[in-house]
């Protein structure tokens, strides 16, 4: 298991990678990308029992990332974990590139479930869940969404069935960055808030700052140790963070940085790193 | 001839028997057990049965996820709510994915009867097999229900089966009846025209060729239960053997079996094609039967067509 400062240094790697990827796509979602970043990486880096070298390992534990759109961040924890070549990165949504404009499980390394139509990868990580219930097996299931995806009645029937089938080796994350394509998710279409939604369905709910990476880890402490319901770990978060002129900021939903911009958001990245005391 | 039985009973009584043989089948149902006929593996198998409630779309990305564990899920509701609702999870959480999903399918058609023109699915064909690597099966009666059933544990990859709530007659009787996934059957050989069809309209498609024997009219018959894969080479040798086809189907003439046989035949042999079926309009409420003699898809509406088709091929 990584320490908490290894894991805030391989996140701000995994940003640099955010942005690599995206500034050469010249598209992508980069502001929920960088809000997800710190929860993926204390997924992959210090929770997950998965293999680089065998990702379709039987009893690895499963992630399903519902909220698609977030793959910059996804590929590049991927990537860092050694899946697939950092090099990858930069050919994200080239038409000959590997790394598809959502995550596909057909040919990417490590990922396990094919997402970006918002409100399914939650359902399929309850069947993912539900199949270990069913074999006894001991892997646990990870699923992320966001909080406007949360506007999607799908994600209100898995939230159901989890409760329904007592799924307590499944664990939902919500990016709660709180903005959306349109704006603000409260004036978009105020479904909050979570805590008394989940807690009403039966859910055991746990709600943290999403970028502190000892309350992350905490929190997954917790929900392993939570038996008989399912957990959900509300994130606070802030969408484009670790990028000053990103954060909170709905115009950096789904626009690539230019050339300046992108040179910015490194060199903030780059001096954050030097102050971790990164290589 | 044995009695009518509904291919949902068939497909209920075969998920029921292939259950102790192949442990990996775990069967969904979103709060219609009863009328799929699903019920028959939940009483067997209640530890491999989940009901997922009135939530299709939550259930079919629940089959997506057992799939990618290595489950053969096959996840049943009516067709209305499984081609219909679900589209766009079979599409993307399924069909993309490729994942090893059943989606059973009954209550297609205007047969559903009095429940009328919302629960009477006559598109579910035509909006599967445009997903790319879904298999369509459309099977004519109970034995080759099961005979499908067994096809898809088989297969490995995304398949949408449909089935029927009405009684119909075992066809399939012959000793030699053997079903394989994209492989059209020939049940009687003719001259003058081609009948292709599935689903109930097979038998309907033999009493035609009857009726059409009278008037001194020579037809084929195929039963095409695969609408994709579709079986060309068969389509290919009965158009240059009659020179004539007629689709027959209970699902709209738009998308279905006739459009998939029309395309295919345009481009590798083109002879008229006539399709019957439903005229591109919504069911109404009423017994099966009698909805079935207003839509005229029976024997009668069959040989109408078949004639109009030898017209055309003389013209």
């Amino acid at each position: 298991m990584a320490n908490v400062l290894e894991l805030k240094r391989i996140a701000n790697d995994v940003r640099i990678g955010i942005l690599d990827a995206v500034y050469n796509a010249k598209s992508g979602h980069p502001g929920g990308a960088l809000s997800s970043a710190d929860i993926l990486t204390c997924l992959y880096f210090s929770e997950l029992n998965v293999d680089p070298a065998n990702p379709t390992m039987e009893d690895r534990d499963r992630f399903v990332l519902s909220k698609g759109h977030s793959c910059p961040a996804y590929y590049s924890v991927l990537a860092h974990k050694g899946f697939f070549p950092k090099s990858e990165l930069v050919s994200f949504r080239h038409t000959t590139g590997l790394l598809q404009g959502h995550p596909d499980m057909k040919t990417i390394k490590g990922v396990d479930m094919s997402a970006g139509s918002l409100g399914q990868g939650f359902s399929v990580a309850c069947g993912m869940a539900l199949s270990a219930k069913i074999s006894g097996k001991l892997y646990r299931t990870y699923c992320m969404i966001g909080d406007g995806e949360s506007q999607e009645g799908q994600i209100w029937e898995a939230t159901a069935f989890a409760s329904h089938y007592q799924l307590d080796n499944l664990c939902l994350f919500i990016d709660n960055n709180g903005l959306q394509i349109d704006g603000k998710v409260k004036d978009v279409m105020n479904n909050m808030p979570y805590s008394t939604k989940f807690k009403a369905f039966g859910w055991h709910v746990i709600n943290i700052d999403g970028h502190d990476m000892e309350q992350i880890l905490n929190a997954l402490d917790e929900a392993r140790a939570t038996k008989g319901k399912p957990t959900v770990i509300i994130a606070k978060t802030v969408k484009g963070k670790g990028v000053s002129f990103m954060e909170n900021q709905v115009g950096w939903h789904g626009k690539a940085p230019n050339q300046e911009q992108y040179e910015s958001a490194i060199s903030e990245l780059l001096a954050n790193k030097a102050a971790l005391g990164g290589n | 001839m044995a009695d009518k039985i509904a291919t949902r009973e068939a497909y209920g009584n075969a998920l029921a028997e292939f259950g102790s043989v192949y442990k990996d089948i775990v069967v969904l149902d979103a709060d219609l057990a009863e009328a799929t006929k699903t019920c028959i593996f939940k009483k067997k198998f209640p530890d491999r049965f989940f009901d997922c409630g009135i939530a299709e779309n939550n259930m079919y990305c629940v089959a997506a996820g057992l799939a990618t564990t290595g489950k053969i899920p096959f996840a049943s509701t009516f067709a209305m709510f499984a081609a219909g609702r679900s589209y766009e999870q079979i599409r993307n959480s399924i069909g993309y994915p490729h994942l090893n999903v059943k989606i059973c399918a009954t209550h297609a058609g205007i047969s559903v009867g009095e429940d009328g023109a919302t629960h009477q699915c006559n598109e579910d064909i035509a909006l599967m097999r445009t997903i790319p690597g879904m298999v369509v099966i459309n099977p004519s009666d109970a034995v080759e229900a099961k005979a499908a059933v067994e096809a898809v544990i088989k297969y490995q990859g995304p398949a949408y089966l449909r089935f029927g709530r009405l009684p119909i007659s075992i066809i399939n009787d012959d000793p030699e009846y053997k079903f394989e996934i994209g492989k059209a059957i020939k049940l009687a050989d003719g001259i003058d025209a081609t009948i292709i069809a599935n689903g109930m309209m097979v038998e309907e498609a033999l009493i035609a060729r009857e009726m059409l024997m009278a008037d001194g009219i020579s037809v084929a018959v195929i039963n095409m239960h695969t609408v994709k894969p579709l079986d060309k080479e068969m389509l290919l040798a009965e158009a240059q053997q009659t020179g004539a086809i007629v689709t027959s189907e209970e699902h709209n003439v738009i998308g279905g079996l006739g459009s998939a046989v029309a395309e295919a035949v345009a481009e590798i042999c083109p002879v008229p094609v006539v399709r019957h079926g439903i005229e591109d309009v919504f069911g109404k409420s009423g017994p099966a039967k009698e909805l079935i003699e207003h839509y005229n898809l029976n024997a009668r509406g069959i040989v109408e067509k078949v004639k109009q088709v030898i017209e055309m091929k003389l013209r």
